[in-house]
């Protein structure tokens, strides 16, 4: 589904990404987790080219995504993602946000996009607020809009860079709630993650990155029981207490 | 001697009322010409500051800078005394039109290059993973947040358009300003021709001035 092969990426004199190579089954849930500054962010962020690789090549359904024309709105449509800080459209009803991409972009009609965006809204828990906007909405309303906005597109990717870490502890876990069920399905999902539980619970594979690099790969059972490296089993001496 | 204020100066006044109005009435249509070629050069320059493309910025700095940072006065006189010897004649109206337009049009790129500014790169951002090109984001996500921010500020610069047509009297523009002086210095009755050509302005930019504040409120509730 997604391959990532040989990227690299410089932002200036800074190295960020080096050299990863990374291959996303189709329906793999992977879950990338790594100390701030390791380059999680800006990988996923690759995946979907807001990010756009030095070096190195990324495919998306065997499509070469980094070639110089390649078909990146049309590739956009089908991977979603979900940011840390939501970013709903503020001046848009919590509905409008759910149905704007897909009316404009990818010509579904009004009805069909209110009617699936209703249902995702409802998937969500949060159908009575379709006419709300986002600010009157808590911080883990919103992000719970976002995904039913994200969903709303039909993808077949979905791209979830670190949704829990700007919440409320207390918010946390409603989200969280939202993509466990979600991972029940098809869809491949690559999540950048503080979550640990939630890694446990729903990755077939586990990233860990450190200094943009890729140091461990493997099952949660893997990860978790029996790292092979020693900056991996620090970080989660340090996480897992 | 009479006061600058005595009565028959008001009823001097009164009997020739017509200039007063013959006068404001260009001072709003120069107004209404000049607010609509601001707006145009003020979307057009403001946009070019936010783009990406070193030239287009490079663009947008040099009118900015060059037209807010010289006098309006030498630069309509530039248009007034300066073009003709470029063999360019104006009428004096194109003169009034064409200076407030492009001074406030610097001012005006500068309120919309802020209000594209002030929206947070994360919506463009939402836009573009949703499929969403450039344009596409700008006209639908970006712009309609960045219009709501410039609003006030926007109808500010209308207000100090308008006042700055009074400019346009040092070159015999025909708008209200001048009229006032004209017909004052020919009859010496400055007093009540300054005082109702005064609130002549105040009706016009009082409204726009209290409708810009009513929704600078508007917006910190909503916000």
């Amino acid at each position: 589904m997604i391959k990532v092969q040989g990227v690299n990426k410089f932002f200036g004199p800074l190295h960020v990404l080096k050299d990863i190579n990374l291959n996303v089954g189709s329906g793999e849930k992977v879950v990338v987790i790594g100390p701030s500054g390791s380059g999680k962010s800006t990988l996923i962020r690759c995946m979907n080219l807001l990010e756009t690789p030095s070096t190195g090549q990324i495919m998306i359904d065997n499509i070469d995504i980094t070639a110089p024309k390649a078909p990146i709105t049309k590739m956009r449509e089908s991977v979603a993602m979900v940011f840390q800080q939501f970013n709903l459209y503020p001046h848009k009803t919590v509905l409008e946000n759910l149905t704007l991409a897909p009316t404009l972009i990818k010509k579904i009609s009004r009805e069909e996009a209110s009617e699936s965006g209703l249902s995702f809204l409802e998937r969500v828990g949060l159908k009575e607020k379709a006419d709300a906007y986002p600010a009157q909405l808590s911080g883990g309303q919103q992000q719970r809009v976002a995904i039913a906005r994200a969903l709303n597109m039909r993808p077949t990717v979905m791209l979830f860079d670190e949704p829990t870490s700007a919440l409320d502890p207390e918010m946390i876990q409603e989200v969280l709630d939202v993509m466990v069920d979600l991972a029940k399905e098809g869809i491949t999902m690559v999540v950048v993650t503080h979550e640990m539980g939630f890694a446990r619970q729903v990755a077939d594979q586990v990233i860990f990155m450190d200094e943009g690099k890729i140091l461990e790969k493997g099952s949660p059972e893997h990860f978790f029981t029996n790292p092979e490296h020693d900056r991996t089993k620090l970080f989660l001496s340090r996480i897992l207490r | 001697m009479p006061g600058p204020f005595a009565g028959f100066k008001w009823l001097a006044l009164l009997n020739d009322w017509s200039v007063f109005a013959e006068g404001f009435i260009q001072t709003i249509l120069l107004s209404a010409l000049g607010l609509t070629l601001a707006l145009g050069l003020g979307i057009f320059f403001g946009l070019l500051g936010t783009s990406q493309v070193k030239l287009f910025k490079l663009i947008n700095r040099v009118y900015v800078e060059f037209i807010q940072n010289t006098p309006l006065v030498i630069q309509i006189f530039f248009l007034y005394h300066g073009l003709p010897h470029l063999g360019i004649m104006l009428p004096v109206f194109a003169v009034g039109v064409l200076g407030v337009g492009v001074y406030h049009g610097a001012y005006i790129a500068e309120v919309i290059r802020a209000g594209v500014e002030s929206v947070p790169k994360g919506q463009l951002e939402a836009a573009y993973s949703q499929g969403f090109s450039y344009w596409g984001a700008m006209l639908h996500i970006v712009l309609p947040q960045a219009k709501r921010i410039s609003y006030p500020p926007l109808t500010n610069q209308a207000v100090n358009l308008i006042k700055n047509t009074s400019v346009l009297a040092m070159v015999a523009g025909g708008e209200l300003m001048y009229h006032a002086d004209s017909w004052s210095s020919n009859n010496l009755y400055y007093g009540p021709s300054y005082v109702i050509t005064g609130l002549l302005y105040l009706s016009l930019c009082f409204p726009l001035a209290s409708y810009a504040k009513s929704m600078e409120r508007k917006l910190e509730v909503s916000s």
